[in-house]
């Protein structure tokens, strides 16, 4: 093979910041609770995230068992069900999944991977924590309000959302639409962080391709997020004053159960763009960072460095750009200018071209390795597998003439689920078995963690494949009950009814997670500093878990790629980020 | 190791439950065969790379599983390799973009002789208009619509008054002739959607959209509304009757027109103003809509006979 490693191995240029002053907690208060420290933001961040996430669980339970067992529960109605779909859909997409990705591990993880003390602006951080909170908390209330939460679906489309015979459509939309302003607010002051932190702080010698990978898809994630969420700002602040002072943004003039609205002009289509806008790019927020983590998971555990890092750096900036371009082809069917179709149909399938490569790459990883098959590293393979699947079924609705069939029927619901739902998760639980014993100092138990990969990765495939085949059949998504239909058969109720059940069994191996998660706190084997032989900085700081300032008196000094296992002549199969050429007999000698 | 048995596994699982579910699309009634050949291209190319990714997924995680006295190979880059497998992967991106462009291109190219009827969706029902004997369908303004004139057709608009309205959620299409479907809302999103025809489009208060196909079988199929539209979304149907023409004919007779119901609704006997109102109509059809001659006579004829 041709000798292509990054010229510069063994090279540390200064630092292009000079070293700030840290902030220091002088109480418990602002040590734990109004804290600054981007260690305890990020945990704050993801027991937020997941404990809402576990509510959105339990509504797909719920949705679920009206759709395997309908009419069997009476206490689900249409309206109920409509308002399990609307707030599951936004729960995991916006307030778990982009939460957890960018505030949990985002916030952990980037100042750690690249050498600084903390994030630049620490304030605005723990402000960021205390906003989401806020959208959290907004978004719950409207359980308790008259007529509950929105039943719009997730996507609010107007002018449905906002007029009565939408579940919801008194005070729900309202705190609905709040609380995603509330939440990208919050977003914004924590994404401003990220990304200044990772130009301004990285620590001597790091330079940007020298990051690992999971600090460039989170890195590429928080700048497509701040570009995107102000679409959907603006978008639900117009509808929110259609909704509140009756303006027209998104409302034509409507006669509506025989009644004329007093609305006029406006245009619903107008919304979907900007809704799409950012809804698009939303999938690459969630997605990005995992293809980050996932290629780090790979490595570290497959011992070998990551196939083609260099590509992989361009195919997420690729992915990121071409992502702001691909929005309508979410509207093929929507009644927008038909002609779109031949543009957005192109753009679409061009991402499939650096996909397609990280892909590639993440096997090839695997390909000459001397592949350990811990927990991270099945999560990863779940993952390649999971995220192939849904990624194959983007090339049927991105083409479109071949959405126009399976648009709004389940082939969709089985798609994005695989592709930005089951894909993201199988590598946050990676992510979370792999840096679990950085956070706590102590590893998670492998037998419950065996147990909850595999019930996860083959239930949720067993979920998710079938359900296609409804979509190819024509069932509609969002259908409370299909009810009698001449071409769907009586078999289509049974792959529902066993679609529950697996759901239900999925569900509640995430307890033994959960309990794996707080037994191990104080029952776990203690990990050391390095327990996966790792070569990055968050695994070379004198404590673990690290203390306040992340790296004791010195900030480690980079020498490396965050890839250098395996070396050939080098003592140990991995050599961390911050050896220096002479600590070791590996490639890096300056030949 | 268990995991590469269950990675080919599923991949053989999947498979087999392809070819033996007795889920898959329902029998095409349109001309949209084309449609479902773009799908078929779609799912073998992909299909064939889900199995060889993943078998050379499971194959490298055994091949290469750990073993302590081995090392994995050093290997940051294979420029040559990469350029090889994106080419590949666009060519295959070509092959499904190429061949699906061209059946948008027919898509959204309506044919100069298709016929035209309205879908009209409300919470959450579906009714239907035709154009009448005049081949145009008449001006409508929601601010019309009341009891008597559900369509909120413009009352004195000539183009109007022959339109055949069916306020029913069953509507008749005539076979192997192509049929543009308008399509209007008169208060939220809906999307018309036929499985059996393939195609559907989105129904937007304020706009007019449209979408064309030919019915290629006799039969009765059921309409869906596919955008939820509110909490009896899943209770929205209807059904489209593809007729041969003659019974086509017979059962758009029994339909009454914008001008005959409104006359009911009025008072009885006022018949005459309708007839002279559709005379007027028929005699300045407007190039726009370009109906053949055919088709002008066919819909001379079902007036006359719904006249009669």
């Amino acid at each position: 093979m041709t000798d292509t490693t990054p010229a510069d191995v063994g090279f540390a240029p200064p630092a292009e910041v000079e070293e700030v002053e840290l902030y220091h907690a002088k109480s418990w208060i602002t040590k734990y609770v109004f804290s600054q420290d981007a260690k305890v933001i990020a945990i704050q961040y993801s027991a937020t995230a997941i404990a809402v996430g576990m509510v959105g669980l339990v509504l797909s339970w719920l949705m679920r068992l009206q759709l395997g067992f309908p009419e069997t529960f009476s206490f689900i109605d249409a309206a109920d069900y409509y308002q399990f779909i609307t707030m599951h859909g936004m729960i995991m997409v916006i307030y778990l999944l982009t939460a957890l990705f960018l505030g949990g591990f985002g916030n952990y993880l980037i100042p750690l991977m690249i050498g600084a003390r903390d994030m630049v602006f620490p304030y605005m951080n723990m402000l960021s924590y205390w906003v989401y909170l806020l959208a959290v908390l907004l978004l719950m209330a409207s359980y308790f309000v008259p007529g509950g939460p929105t039943g719009a679906g997730w996507t609010l489309y107007p002018p449905q959302s906002i007029l009565p015979g939408t579940p919801g459509h008194e005070w729900g939309i309202i705190l609905m639409l709040v609380s995603l302003v509330l939440f990208i607010v919050g977003f914004t002051m924590g994404g401003l962080n990220y990304v200044v932190t990772v130009l301004q702080a990285r620590t001597r010698g790091m330079t940007l391709m020298r990051l690992p990978l999971t600090v460039w898809g989170i890195f590429i994630a928080t700048i497509l997020a701040l570009l995107a969420f102000p679409a959907l700002l603006v978008g639900g602040v117009m509808l929110l004053l259609d909704r509140v002072l009756s303006t027209s943004f998104f409302m034509p003039s409507i006669v509506l159960m025989g009644e004329s609205l007093d609305y006029g002009g406006g245009t619903p289509i107008l919304f979907q763009h900007l809704f799409w806008f950012f809804g698009h790019p939303e999938v690459y927020i969630v997605g990005l960072p995992a293809f980050g983590i996932v290629s780090d998971l790979l490595s570290v555990h497959a011992r070998r460095n990551i196939f083609g890092y260099r590509m992989m750096v361009w195919a997420l900036i690729a992915i990121g750009g071409l992502s702001f371009v691909v929005w309508a082809h979410h509207m093929y069917v929507s009644g927008m200018n038909p002609y779109f179709g031949f543009f957005f149909a192109t753009t679409t399938l061009i991402i499939a071209v650096p996909t397609a490569l990280k892909v590639y790459n993440w096997v090839l990883t695997l390909w000459r390795g001397n592949i350990r098959l811990t927990i991270p590293m099945l999560f990863a393979i779940g993952f390649i597998f999971t995220f192939i699947n849904g990624g194959i079924t983007g090339l049927f609705l991105g083409n479109v003439v071949v959405d126009v069939p399976l648009s709004d029927t389940m082939f969709v619901v089985a798609h994005f689920h695989m592709v930005m739902g089951v894909a993201p998760l199988l590598v946050i639980f990676g992510a979370i078995y792999h840096w679990y014993p950085k956070i706590t100092g102590r590893m998670l138990n492998e037998t419950l963690g065996q147990f909850h990969f595999w019930i996860t990765f083959v239930g949720a495939y067993s979920i998710f494949f079938p359900l296609h085949y409804l979509g190819f059949l024509g069932v509609p998504r969002r259908y409370y009950e299909i009810g009698e239909t001449a071409f769907i058969p009586a078999s289509a109720q049974s792959l529902n009814a066993f679609v529950t059940v697996v759901t239900l069994i999925v569900g509640f191996a995430q307890l033994v997670f959960f309990y794996n998660l707080f037994r191990s706190l104080t029952k776990g084997e203690p990990a050391g500093d390095n327990p996966w032989q790792a070569t990055t900085l968050e695994w070379q700081t004198s404590e673990t878990p690290p203390g306040h300032g992340n790296f004791g008196d010195e900030l480690p000094v980079v020498y490396r790629w965050a890839y250098d296992y395996s070396v050939p002549g080098a003592v140990d199969d991995f050599i961390p980020q911050n050896k220096a050429p002479d600590e070791t007999t590996g490639r890096s000698e300056p030949t | 190791m268990a995991i590469a048995i269950v990675v080919v596994l599923l991949i053989v699982g999947s498979t087999v439950f392809h070819f033996m579910s007795p889920w898959w699309f329902t029998p095409l009634a349109s001309n949209w065969g084309s449609i479902d050949d773009t799908i078929m291209l779609t799912f073998w190319i992909t299909g064939v790379v889900l199995i060889a990714i993943n078998l050379f997924m499971a194959y490298a995680i055994w091949r290469y599983r750990y073993q302590k006295d081995r090392r994995a190979e050093y290997e940051p880059e294979n420029k040559k390799l990469e350029g090889w497998l994106i080419g590949l992967t666009t060519l295959g991106v070509v092959a499904m973009l190429a061949p699906g462009l061209i059946v948008w291109a027919d898509f959204v190219t309506v044919p100069e002789d298709a016929h035209v009827f309205e879908v009209m969706g409300q919470q959450w029902q579906w009714s239907y208009r035709y154009p009448g004997r005049d081949g145009i369908l008449g001006t409508t303004d929601n601010k019309y619509v009341d009891f008597d004139n559900p369509f909120g057709i413009k009352p004195d608009d000539p183009y109007g008054q022959d339109d055949i309205l069916v306020q029913s959620d069953e509507v008749h299409v005539p076979i192997d002739q192509p049929v543009k479907v308008l399509l209007r809302s008169l208060d939220v999103l809906h999307d018309f959607y036929v499985p059996n025809f393939r195609a559907k489009m989105d129904l937007v208060p304020g706009l007019i959209t449209y979408f064309w196909f030919t019915p290629t079988k006799i039969g009765s199929y059921e309409v869906l509304c596919a955008e939820l539209c509110g909490q009896g979304h899943y209770a929205m149907r209807g059904i489209v009757v593809v007729d041969e023409q003659i019974e086509f004919e017979a059962w758009l007779a029994e339909q009454p027109t914008f001008a005959q119901s409104m006359a009911l609704a009025r008072a009885p006997g006022t018949d005459g103003q309708e007839q002279t109102a559709s005379a007027q109509s028929v005699a300045s059809i407007s190039a726009d809509y370009k109906i053949s001659d055919e088709q002008l006579n066919l819909l001379n004829a079902y007036l006359d006979s719904s006249l009669e």
